[in-house]
């Protein structure tokens, strides 16, 4: 509930998923499209969870080279799942160079597997119609 | 009537689809992400300065056995160092060189560096060594381009390399010896370099 009250706040601040607001106009007119994590909708954050589900840890530089976004653009969201407790940041030295690190919190990983549900049921339900 | 009809039904095809792509994406950034990144930069740092040595020794060398012999030993050298530095480096990061990604790497790099011993056995055995430093440098081109599929983007530049410097061997545009140099020392420098620089030694 944290995570998701936490989660919410920092959607609050972010562009409202501006390339994804169609879908989840159509989403909201379905009651079981109301609970849809905005959070993780959006492509980008999308794909950091999804490359954090699949890995232990990625750096910065793999994250950036595996998403082919820029720098800024990577801060961005990643600060954002990181406010929502969605993913977890450590910073350190390898040598001299500097090393951030990403991973995925349990938080992040429950997000993710009800949006995958979600996706599903939407998939199901729509089947039937 | 058809009109409105069509509208209705436009909605959830299209939902059903949003939903459905997102799905593939998921599970296609999933499978991105899951590539082998254990690979050790000091590892190939230390690899291509051996492999320098090993080009400057075996240039002096004046029978294709010693030759050969030296090369060998710079095989063997070689592979130790970058699987024991690969090996370490996993283990830092969790991971290990034989599930999931770092499996489907190594697997894919093997068979060319099989092929390469399978003809330098055969080539050695009849005393023709002239074929061997195009072949070596093609063929690990070839392995280090395909373990790319599973781990770092930039090793498909360095097998690209390799093959690029190979041609240049076979079209006698480049001695044998300084290639060898030049691919398995200087490449394996630059890159690991780039790869510990990037993605932790």
């Amino acid at each position: 509930m944290v995570a998701s009250a936490r989660a919410h706040k920092a959607v609050s601040k972010t562009d409202s998923s501006k390339k994804t607001s169609k879908p989840v106009l159509k989403a909201s007119k379905s009651e079981s499209a109301t609970d849809l994590d905005k959070l993780i909708h959006e492509r980008t954050r999308l794909a950091l969870v999804s490359a954090l589900a699949a890995s232990p840890a990625l750096t910065f530089n793999d994250l950036k080279s595996l998403l082919q976004i820029t720098d800024g653009n990577l801060s961005v969201h990643a600060r954002k799942l990181e406010d929502a407790g969605y993913i977890e940041c450590s910073k350190g030295f390898e040598g001299r160079v500097p090393r951030t690190e990403y991973r995925l919190t349990n938080s992040g990983r429950t997000a993710l597997h009800k949006y995958i549900t979600h996706m599903e049921a939407l998939i199901g339900a729509m089947k039937k119609l | 009537m058809q009109p409105l009809h069509n509208k209705t039904s436009e909605a959830p095809t299209a939902l059903h689809n949003v939903a459905a792509d997102n799905l593939r994406f998921i599970r296609a950034t999933m499978e991105g992400a899951s590539y082998f990144t254990g690979i050790s930069g000091k590892g190939y740092v230390a690899t291509g300065l051996s492999a320098a040595a090993a080009a400057t020794f075996a240039a002096q060398q004046t029978t294709s056995q010693a030759w050969l012999a030296v090369w060998m030993a710079e095989l063997v050298l070689a592979c130790a160092i970058s699987f024991a530095m690969t090996i370490h480096k996993s283990k830092a990061q969790g991971k290990t060189l034989w599930t999931g990604s770092g499996r489907r790497a190594l697997l894919a790099f093997v068979p060319a560096m099989l092929v390469g011993g399978i003809f330098t056995g055969k080539l050695a055995w009849q005393g023709d060594v002239s074929l061997l430093p195009a072949l070596w440098l093609a063929l690990f081109g070839a392995s280090v381009l395909a373990a790319s599929q599973h781990s770092l983007r930039l090793l498909s530049y360095m097998g690209a390399a390799f093959i690029a410097l190979a041609s240049l061997v076979l079209l006698d545009w480049l001695p044998t010896n300084p290639a060898l140099g030049l691919g398995f020392g200087g490449l394996h420098i630059l890159f690991g370099v780039l790869i510990w620089r990037h993605h932790g030694g």
